[in-house]
C-alpha cells in the first residue's frame, strides 16, 4: 500500500456516505434480493472473499477504514419503513424472542397446574411487561367474558353484612379507583433451592416475581358499601371463578389498611387473562397465591378457612415436623439479575451490576452488594422513587479484573430487617420448607467469564 | 372499637383516597344478592364445619366413584405419583393416636402425601366439592363427595371398610386425622396482633436476624452447594434464553428442553388442543403416563380401517380395559370437530 492510497482512504472516511463502486458481478441477483430482504451475514463473507482476491474497493468498507455499520448505511436508513398500525397491538422486536416466559422441565406434570417463570435476566427497571408476567394457575386459565362476570360479597353469618351484594364490571369501574405499583411473588419462589442449588438461571431461581401498576377499588370501600361488621368479621375469604375456585384467607387488618385492591387494570390496560381478567385481588406484600385471580366472591367471617392452598400446600415444613400455616407476608429479599447464572461476561472491564429488591413489609431502605462472597460489602445506588411493597431497582459499577468473584446482594427494608443468609435461614427452618426462601443469592464468576449459581452459607 | 371509628382509621391509613366510605353510599352501584345466588356460590366448608352440606356416603360407594372419576390421575389407591403428588400413604396407626405424623420429623418419608400434611378434614371435603374431578369441577353431589372422602379415609386406615361418613359424624373423624396437631401459626408472616393479644401469628416478629456488616464480615467464604452438571443442562440452551447483544451472553448448554411456552399461540395445533383439553395429563406423545402414549395408540390402531371412528367414540364416552384397568374418563364437553382433529393427529403419528 503506497502513500497515495492511504491519503485516498482518509478522504473517504472524511466523506461520510460516499460509496465506491462495487466490482462487476460482486453480488449475484439472488444475493442482491437477499440484501433487500435484510440478510447480510453472507455479505460479509462474500466481501472478505472478494477483497482477499482482488484488493479492489468493495461495496462495504474494509475494517481498517472503520465500522462497516457506520460507513455503509443499512437498509433501515436508506429505504422506506412501515406505516402506522401495521400491528394494531404492538409486539416486541423480532430480536427479543429469547426473553419469554418458560417452564422448568420436570417441576410439574400438568400444564394447567403449573408455573411459567419471568425472564428476569434480561429485564430493566421495576415494571414487568404484562406479557412476561409470571404465571401460576391451579386448574388452568380462561379468558372470561367481562359482561358475564360478577363479584359477590357476603358473610359467613348473614349478620356480618348489612346487605350481601352483587356487583358487575360496569358498576365496579364506576367506583372511585386508585392506581398503585406493587410486586407479586409466589410463596414458592426460590423454593427449588431450599436444600441445594438446583436450577441454572435467575429466571428459574427468582422468576415467580413480577411488578405492575394495578388499578382498582380498595376492598374496604366495597366492604363498607355492604355494611360489614368489622368487630366480628376479622377474616376475608377470596374466591376465584376458575375451575379450582381458588380460595384463600386474607387478614382483615390488611383490608382495613386500604392497601388491598379489587383490581381490573394492569400497566394501563385491563388485566391479562393469565393474570385474572377481568378482576383479581391485589394483596400487597403477601404471596401471590392470595392475589386470587378471576375474583368472583368475597366472604367475611370470624375464623380462617384452612382451604386446600393453606392446609395442604403453601404450608412451610419445619425441622420438628410442624408446618407453619397461614404464612403470608413475603419478607425482604433481593437478587442480582445482571450478570446472573447461565450468563458469560464479554470481557474484562466495566459492568453495571443491576438487580431487584423488595419487601412485603414496606419500602426498601438500602441494598448492599458484595463481590467477594460476603466478606466486604458496598452500598448500591437505589433507583427512586422507592415505593411501598414494590420492586426496587439497584445498580452498582464494577470493573471485572478477570479473576474469580462471587456476587451477592443484601436488601434492608424500612423495618430494619436485613435479608438473611442460607445458613441463618436453614438454622431455623431446615431445608424442606419449599416456601418463603428469601436467602441471599450468590453468583460465582469464573476466570472464563461464566457466571453460575452457587450457595454461600 | 366501633365500626364507625374503624372506618375513620381505615380512611386515615388509606391516605390516597379522599372519599368517605360508608354503607350503601354509592347510588346505583351494586344490588342485593338473592338467597339463591348466595347459596349457589357460597359452598365453602370451614374447619368448624360451617357450610358443610347434609349428606352421607359409604366406603364402598366411594370406591366406585373414585375409580370412575379420580383413579385415572390419583391411582386406584390414591397412591399414584404420576400426575399429582400422592393422596394416601406415610401415616401410621400411632400418628392417628398422637395427631402428629412422625415421618415429617424423622425424615423417613420419601414424599409428603396429602394425608401426611392436612390437619383439617374440612379442607379435603371443601376441595373435592369445589374443584374435583380435574376436568369437571363442581360436578359431584354432596353424597358422592362424602363417599369419596370415606374411601380415602379407609385407604389411610382411619376408618373401617364398612364406614359411612356423614355430616353427623365428620367431627368425630376429625379427631382421628393423623396430622391434626401438625400446624402452627407461631410465626411472623401473618399480620396483626400476636396470638396472646387476640391475633393469630406472633405479632410480625421475624425468625432470623442478619446484620448489615460492611467490612471484613467473615474470614472465609464457605460454598455450600454448586450447580450440578445435569442441572446446568436441564433447562435447554441458555444461550437462547438471553439477548444476542448487551453486557453478557447466555452460556451454550445442552438439551432441547424448555421450549418457550409463549411461542406457541393458543391455536397453533393439535398438541395445544390436547394440552388445553386436559389430555396431556394422562397421555404423553411418546410415553405412557396414566393412559397409553400416543405412539402406542397409533401402533395398535394404525392398520384398522375404522380406527378413527372408534377412537373418537372412546374419547367422547370414555373406556376401560384395552390398556389396563384405569378407565379413560368421558370427555362429553369436547366438540366433535376437536375430537376428530385429535384422533387424526394421533393416528398420523402425533407430530
Amino acid at each position: 500500500m503506497n502513500q497515495g492510497e492511504i491519503v485516498s482512504m482518509v478522504d473517504i472516511v472524511k466523506q461520510p456516505g460516499r460509496l465506491r463502486r462495487a466490482p462487476e458481478n460482486f453480488l449475484s441477483e439472488a444475493e442482491i434480493k437477499a440484501v433487500g430482504e435484510g440478510r447480510r451475514d453472507f455479505l460479509r463473507r462474500s466481501f472478505l472473499t472478494a477483497a482477499g482476491a482482488a484488493m479492489t474497493a468493495p461495496l462495504l468498507a474494509r475494517a481498517s477504514e472503520g465500522d462497516a455499520n457506520i460507513l455503509q448505511n443499512p437498509e433501515w436508513t436508506t429505504t422506506l419503513g412501515q406505516p402506522v398500525a401495521v400491528r394494531p397491538y404492538g409486539l416486541p422486536s423480532k430480536h427479543e424472542s429469547q426473553l419469554v416466559r418458560r417452564e422448568s422441565p420436570g417441576l410439574t406434570r400438568v400444564g394447567a397446574a403449573s408455573v411459567s417463570f419471568a425472564p428476569l435476566q434480561g429485564m430493566f427497571g421495576i415494571i414487568t411487561p404484562s406479557g412476561l408476567h409470571f404465571e401460576r394457575h391451579h386448574q388452568g386459565w380462561y379468558d372470561i367474558d367481562p359482561a358475564r362476570h360478577r363479584l359477590m360479597i357476603n358473610g359467613s353469618e348473614p349478620a356480618f353484612v348489612k346487605k350481601a351484594k352483587v356487583y358487575n364490571m360496569d358498576e365496579l369501574m364506576r367506583l372511585p379507583s386508585v392506581s398503585r405499583i406493587h410486586f407479586i411473588e409466589c410463596g414458592a419462589n426460590t423454593g427449588l433451592e431450599w436444600g441445594n442449588v438446583a436450577v441454572p438461571t435467575v429466571q428459574y431461581t427468582h422468576g415467580m416475581l413480577s411488578c405492575s401498576e394495578f388499578t382498582g377499588v380498595p376492598l374496604n370501600l366495597l366492604l363498607d358499601d355492604c355494611g360489614v361488621d368489622y368487630r366480628k368479621a376479622r377474616f376475608v375469604l377470596a374466591e376465584g371463578a376458575d375451575g379450582s375456585s381458588m380460595t384463600r384467607t386474607i387478614p382483615m387488618e390488611m383490608v382495613e389498611s386500604g392497601e388491598v385492591l379489587v383490581a381490573y387494570g394492569q400497566n394501563g390496560e385491563m388485566l391479562r387473562p393469565e393474570n385474572g381478567y377481568p378482576l383479581r385481588l391485589v394483596v400487597p406484600g403477601v404471596q401471590g397465591v392470595s392475589w386470587v385471580k378471576w375474583l368472583r366472591r368475597i366472604e367475611v367471617g370470624d375464623k380462617p378457612y384452612a382451604t386446600k392452598d393453606e392446609a395442604v400446600h403453601y404450608i412451610d415444613l419445619l425441622p420438628n415436623g410442624q408446618h407453619r400455616q397461614y404464612t403470608s407476608v413475603q419478607e425482604c429479599k433481593s437478587v442480582i439479575t445482571t450478570p446472573s447464572g447461565g450468563q458469560a461476561l464479554l470481557d474484562r472491564g466495566f459492568y453495571n451490576v443491576s438487580g431487584l429488591a423488595w419487601s412485603g413489609r414496606g419500602r426498601i431502605k438500602q441494598v448492599d452488594v458484595s463481590f467477594d462472597g460476603g466478606i466486604n460489602w458496598q452500598a448500591a445506588r437505589i433507583e427512586g422513587p422507592v415505593q411501598n411493597k414494590a420492586l426496587t431497582r439497584f445498580n452498582v459499577g464494577w470493573v471485572w479484573d478477570g479473576k474469580p468473584a462471587i456476587l451477592q446482594s443484601r436488601a434492608i427494608d424500612d423495618t430494619a430487617y436485613v435479608q438473611p443468609t442460607y445458613g441463618q435461614l436453614r438454622l431455623v427452618r431446615g431445608t424442606k420448607s419449599i416456601y418463603h426462601n428469601n436467602a441471599i443469592q450468590s453468583w460465582k464468576v469464573d476466570e472464563n467469564g461464566e457466571v453460575s449459581n452457587v450457595q454461600v452459607l | 372499637m366501633s365500626r364507625f371509628s374503624r372506618s375513620i382509621l381505615a380512611l386515615a391509613l388509606a391516605g390516597a383516597t379522599s372519599v368517605g366510605f360508608a354503607f350503601d353510599h354509592y347510588k346505583g352501584i351494586g344490588r342485593q344478592a338473592t338467597p339463591a345466588e348466595v347459596g349457589a356460590w357460597d359452598i365453602d366448608v370451614r374447619p368448624d364445619f360451617k357450610g358443610l352440606p347434609k349428606g352421607s356416603g359409604t366406603v364402598d360407594r366411594g370406591q366406585e366413584v373414585f375409580e370412575e372419576k379420580c383413579a385415572s390421575c390419583h391411582g386406584t389407591f390414591g397412591e399414584s405419583n404420576e400426575v399429582f403428588t400422592p393422596l394416601i400413604g406415610g401415616t401410621t396407626k400411632d400418628d392417628i393416636k398422637t395427631g402428629n405424623v412422625k415421618g415429617l420429623s424423622s425424615g423417613d418419608l420419601p414424599q409428603r402425601t396429602t394425608f401426611t400434611k392436612v390437619a383439617t378434614i374440612s379442607t379435603i371435603f371443601d376441595y373435592i366439592q369445589r374443584a374435583m374431578p380435574w376436568t369437571a369441577p363442581k360436578s359431584m353431589k354432596p353424597d358422592d363427595t362424602y363417599a369419596v372422602l370415606a374411601y380415602m379415609l379407609n385407604l389411610a386406615e382411619i376408618v373401617p371398610a364398612d364406614f359411612t361418613l356423614s355430616d353427623k359424624n365428620i367431627a368425630e373423624v376429625q379427631k382421628l386425622m393423623p396430622n391434626r396437631n401438625g400446624m402452627t401459626t407461631d410465626h411472623g408472616m401473618w399480620p396483626g396482633a400476636s396470638a396472646a393479644k387476640g391475633g393469630m401469628g406472633n405479632g410480625g416478629k421475624p425468625d432470623v436476624k442478619n446484620t448489615a456488616c460492611m467490612k471484613n464480615c467473615k474470614t472465609e467464604v464457605r460454598i455450600g452447594s454448586v450447580l450440578p452438571d445435569y442441572a446446568r443442562d436441564a433447562h435447554g440452551n441458555l444461550f437462547d434464553q438471553n439477548r444476542s447483544f448487551g453486557p453478557v451472553r447466555g452460556i451454550k448448554t445442552g438439551g432441547a428442553a424448555a421450549a418457550p411456552t409463549a411461542a406457541a399461540s393458543p391455536d397453533s395445533g393439535p398438541l395445544d388442543l390436547a394440552n388445553r383439553s386436559g389430555c396431556m395429563a394422562c397421555h404423553g406423545v411418546n410415553n405412557k403416563i396414566v393412559g397409553p402414549g400416543y405412539n402406542e395408540v397409533q401402533a395398535r390402531y394404525k392398520d384398522q380401517p375404522d380406527a378413527a371412528a372408534r377412537l373418537a367414540l372412546k374419547v367422547k364416552n370414555g373406556g376401560q380395559g384395552v390398556w389396563g384397568s384405569v378407565p379413560m374418563p368421558p370427555n362429553g364437553e369436547m366438540k366433535d370437530a376437536d375430537i376428530n382433529t385429535l384422533v387424526a393427529w394421533i393416528l398420523s403419528g402425533a407430530r
